[in-house]
């Protein structure tokens, strides 16, 4: 509680004690330049991680609802297979719908593989069904187990084997993301600790005035964390706005035709960037903070 | 009437197994007296002064500030007590980028007094000590005379029970020196507890015609009453 009301005493501000900092100095383009670099980087993996995040769910929640069987059988088999595995599907519990796809669809499936020429149908191709799943799911064994007992050429594939190592890789990512923003976060205040240990080593000589005349270790450490506050803030706006104008300017998701959901924030996720200066400021206000107690302690 | 400072069979070592630099000083500064502290170079003079006013702890013995053990404040105390302590120092510390104003009104301002200054109070203080017209200057321009008596008016502009002053003529000529002492004689007339370490024994001789002092000399690390001998 008292951390909390020193804090507020501290930012509260002071023109006075603010000019008893030297105004200028590398420290303070220090500062700056390393709040917007990383304000402007923590955008970006902020993106990323969001964006990873809507891949893993769009990836998961398509993939996760519908499946395919496959009928591998004579060709004058084919059809009739292809209609016992429809009965079966259309009486399993779970699934919503069912439908074999058209000689058209399949050639359109194929085509990125075997280009637009070639005679699908002279092609011994299995029959596809799409299977589309009701919310609840269905019993993928049981089903196995029906359609081996009645459809001797039906596989079911569930995408399972396709979805793990997707949605897999898309939390990797995103966790990879917010690991980069921590990672950002501490190498931003590991720099404006090094800054402020170097302007408070600079100031030495004004630390002594102050601690000659009275000043009490929040009046000093005060000045210090005040204009270094200030100028992560300065910088982390720039970069913020920066990050944003950049990924305003992306191509769309819908020019990529879908494969890219799109690196850019949607929707209520344009507010999030508004945060990064602040969460900004708090660092520097904090590694400010404990370099200016670390310093005074050792002054005295 | 209590003593402003009291030390109390004090001693202290830069560091730990090193000599000691001062052993078993004993003294009262009893409120509107006036102090030389003398000794050679190295004797211990400004260590003396900074055990005064806390900013140093001794490594032995009792110093009281204001009536409270020092070993007991904390930081914070210490600078609240320092605010009744004004400090003249040889090397005359200031804030190099504020103007000579700004420098004297510091210790108003840290008291969260700044706004409230009386502005024309200020200015009686730069026209006492006569920098009048130098408030705008910045430190790095004024002569060793105006330091000294620049760090004088921020020294005494919170208006403090005690003034030390380290060497305060060392660096300046006769005339500034006098107009100094006798700056420093005036504020003991209002009152005010005055210690001037010094090895400016003319100076001592001089005061002697304007104030009843005591002199005091460091010798083989102890305080001794000199006033015989001057």
């Amino acid at each position: 509680m008292l951390g909390v009301v020193s804090s507020i005493k501290i930012l509260a501000g002071d023109r006075q004690a603010d000019r008893i900092v030297p105004p200028t100095g590398f420290t303070a383009r220090l500062t700056l330049f390393t709040a917007a670099a990383m304000a402007f980087l923590s955008v970006f993996a902020l993106a990323l991680s969001l964006a990873s995040g809507r891949l893993a769910s769009r990836w998961g929640e398509e993939l996760a609802q519908s499946s395919t069987v496959r009928i591998s059988a004579p060709s004058d088999q084919l059809a009739s297979q292809t209609q016992a595995a429809l009965r079966v599907l259309r009486t399993t519990q779970g699934v919503a719908s069912a439908r074999a796809l058209t000689q058209a669809e399949q050639q359109a499936l194929l085509e990125p593989w075997l280009g637009p020429d070639v005679p699908v149908d002279t092609l011994p191709v299995p029959q596809l069904i799409e299977v589309i799943e009701a919310p609840e799911g269905y019993d993928v064994a049981g089903l196995r187990l029906r359609l081996s007992a009645e459809v001797a050429g039906a596989v079911v594939d569930d995408h399972t084997r396709w979805r793990r190592p997707l949605v897999r890789a898309a939390a990797r990512l995103r966790l990879l993301a917010w690991l980069s923003i921590g990672l950002i976060g501490g190498l931003m205040a590991a720099m404006i600790t090094l800054a402020a240990n170097a302007t408070l080593a600079a100031n030495t000589q004004v630390i002594a005035v102050l601690r000659l005349i009275g000043a009490t270790d929040m009046y000093i450490t005060g000045a210090f964390v005040r204009r270094f506050t200030n100028r992560a803030l300065a910088g982390a706006l720039f970069g913020t706005g920066v990050a944003v104008l950049a990924l305003v300017f992306l191509p769309s998701s819908e020019q990529e035709n879908g494969f890219l959901t799109g690196l850019g924030f949607q929707g209520f996720h344009w507010v999030l960037p508004a945060i990064v200066p602040f969460v900004a400021a708090a660092v520097a206000f904090v590694s400010t903070r404990a370099a200016a107690s670390r310093a005074l302690r050792a002054f005295s | 009437m209590d003593a402003v400072i009291e030390l109390e069979n004090v001693a202290y070592s830069y560091g730990f197994g090193s000599n000691e630099l001062l052993a078993d000083i004993s003294l009262k500064l009893s409120p509107g007296s006036f102090h030389f502290l003398t000794g050679p170079s190295g004797s211990g003079k400004t260590t003396f002064l900074k055990l005064c006013y806390g900013a140093l702890v001794p490594t032995a013995g009792r110093i009281q500030l204001f009536s409270e053990d020092l070993r007991m404040m904390s930081r914070d105390s210490i600078a609240m007590s320092r605010r009744r302590i004004g400090v003249v120092h040889q090397d005359c510390q200031f804030v190099d980028h504020l103007n000579v104003y700004d420098n004297i009104s510091l210790p108003l301002n840290v008291v969260g007094d700044g706004q409230l200054a009386d502005l024309s109070n200020l200015k009686d203080l730069l026209g006492w000590v006569g920098l009048t017209t130098r408030a705008n200057a910045f430190p790095a321009e004024l002569s060793g005379g105006e330091r000294q008596r620049a760090a004088l008016a921020r020294a005494v502009v919170m208006s403090p029970d005690v003034i030390l002053a380290d060497e305060p003529t060392g660096n300046i000529d006769w005339e500034m020196s006098q107009r100094l002492l006798h700056l420093l004689v005036e504020l003991n007339r209002m009152g005010k507890t005055v210690m001037i370490a010094t090895h400016d024994m003319s100076l001592i001789r001089a005061a002697k015609a304007l104030v009843q002092a005591r002199v005091l000399r460091i010798s083989n690390r102890r305080l001794q009453l000199a006033g015989a001998d001057l």
